[in-house]
């Protein structure tokens, strides 16, 4: 067997339970002693993350072209091994899990609305949505798939809410910009959030330069 | 109409989800909405709801409302609109509902592909540990022991006590329980819980089972030990008390 960084980290894939990021895999490398053989884990001590990520990528294009029977995905900043969903049916079937019970429509809308507008308080997602979302929200807060991130400064200093790690793991999200039309839907708010801020600065012009200049991630 | 008829309807989450349908079904431009065309097929599908007795949320009518105040003001020559509600003269006084309109078509899209997202997902499995499904075996509450489990345990290594004592000679001895409950106290000094049937490991005579367990007894009637059975019909645990 060759030592080598591809092995290594497949190695770690395999024995994870939990999606590891290259930042933990680097801490792992820099970390691994071998008593018998202390040279082994020495040689790889200082592996950069962006090797360690390339590595990860070709590991995941390597599974694809051979056709495995699981797959490397990328899920909300970390790597975990997964099974194609062609063989879904044995792995239920072996898992003894029945089938997963899938979001509602209106939780589905509000949850889009929450991690492409967030942090955001139930009155604005009801502004969106046209109907109270008091319900829906606690269902969500519930699953875990929405926290609170903080108390907006208008009246009555509601509640604000943005999506949890697990919303990206329960959709196989990389990251929130993995969002359905999340270039759009963001691109919007953060025009709206600019003439806001614009309106609200009138004396002073520097800070509105500021919030206009600000990069838009996609 | 029989208040009892039930008809299949498709059910609107909002007035902006049945706007929206209206608007699809009619094929019209979501941009240039026939207000007057859309709004009473609007007040139709309301009255229609009132007719099945279905309730219709305040939300309807809120945009009921709406509707018939920008069909008010499109009825009006332009010169004559009253503009002292509106910021901006001139605006289309269609153009705020369109804007709510579009931007919710584009969140509930969105909420579709999502959903797409969820049911891929959701045939993939990560590779999974014991332990994931151990802790979900561990939150079963431990359960309670009777005293009818004790003196069934206690039972057993009576019994077992006994064939010993066939094969031994009887040396003996003077046990009090007030030894015994030192003793128990210091096997475990350093240990958190012990099996039932270490109690008794080192007791060689019926009667020294029958005074160990009565040890047992009081430590456990003083609070300082109690018992466990984590699966049942499993061995029980006798635990220190923190």
């Amino acid at each position: 067997m060759t030592l080598e960084l591809k092995n290594i980290i497949e190695a770690l894939l395999f024995s994870a339970e939990r999606p590891l990021t290259p930042k933990e895999l680097r801490t792992i490398l820099a970390e691994a002693i071998d008593p018998e053989n202390p040279g082994g884990p020495e040689a790889f001590r200082n592996v950069r993350e962006a090797q360690i990520a390339a590595t990860l990528e070709e590991l995941k294009v390597g599974y694809d072209t051979e056709q495995r029977s699981f797959q490397l995905l990328e899920i909300g900043g970390g790597w975990r091994l997964v099974s194609r969903p062609e063989f879904a049916p044995w792995v239920q079937s072996l898992l003894d899990e029945a089938r997963p019970q899938r979001l509602s429509p209106p939780s589905l809308e509000t949850l889009s609305i929450i991690a492409l507008r967030q942090p955001i308080s139930r009155a604005d997602i009801a502004g969106i949505r046209g109907v109270e979302v008091d319900g829906v929200v606690k269902t969500l807060l519930e699953r875990d798939l929405i926290t609170i991130v903080g108390k907006s400064d208008a009246p009555g200093r509601p509640m604000l809410y943005g999506t949890t790690q697990k919303f990206l793991e329960h959709f196989g999200l990389r990251s929130l910009d993995d969002m359905p039309r999340a270039a759009e839907l963001r691109l919007q708010a953060a025009a709206l959030k600019t003439a806001e801020e614009k309106q609200a600065s009138q004396p002073g012009p520097a800070p509105a330069a500021a919030t206009t200049a600000t990069p838009h991630e996609g | 109409m029989d208040a009892d008829y039930k008809v299949k309807l498709e059910v609107f989450e909002g007035p902006l989800d049945l706007l929206l349908y209206l608007i699809k079904k009619e094929e019209v431009d979501i941009y240039d909405i026939p207000i007057e065309r859309i709004t009473s097929q609007y007040m139709e599908y309301l009255s229609l709801m009132q007719l099945l007795n279905l309730e219709v949320a305040g939300e309807f009518l809120v945009m009921a409302a709406t509707l018939m105040y920008i069909k008010s003001r499109m009825l009006l020559p332009e010169d004559q609109q009253v503009t002292d509600t509106e910021p901006e003269d001139g605006e289309d006084p269609r153009w705020e509902l369109i804007r709510q309109l579009v931007e919710y078509k584009k969140f509930k899209d969105a909420a579709l592909q999502l959903a797409q997202r969820e049911a891929e997902t959701s045939r993939m499995f990560p590779r999974r540990a014991d332990a994931e499904l151990a802790a979900k075996a561990a939150d079963v509450p431990l359960a309670e022991v009777s005293i009818f489990d004790l003196i069934n345990a206690f039972n057993t290594v009576l019994k077992k006590a006994q064939e010993k004592e066939d094969f031994r000679e009887i040396i003996e001895e003077q046990f009090t329980v007030s030894d015994k409950i030192e003793e128990l106290l210091y096997t475990l000094r350093d240990r958190t819980e012990l099996v039932f049937s270490e109690v008794f490991a080192k007791a060689s005579s019926r009667a020294e089972v029958v005074v160990t367990f009565l040890a047992l007894l009081e430590l456990i009637r003083l609070k300082r030990l109690k018992v466990q059975q984590p699966e049942a019909f499993g061995e029980i645990h006798v635990v220190k008390v923190a």
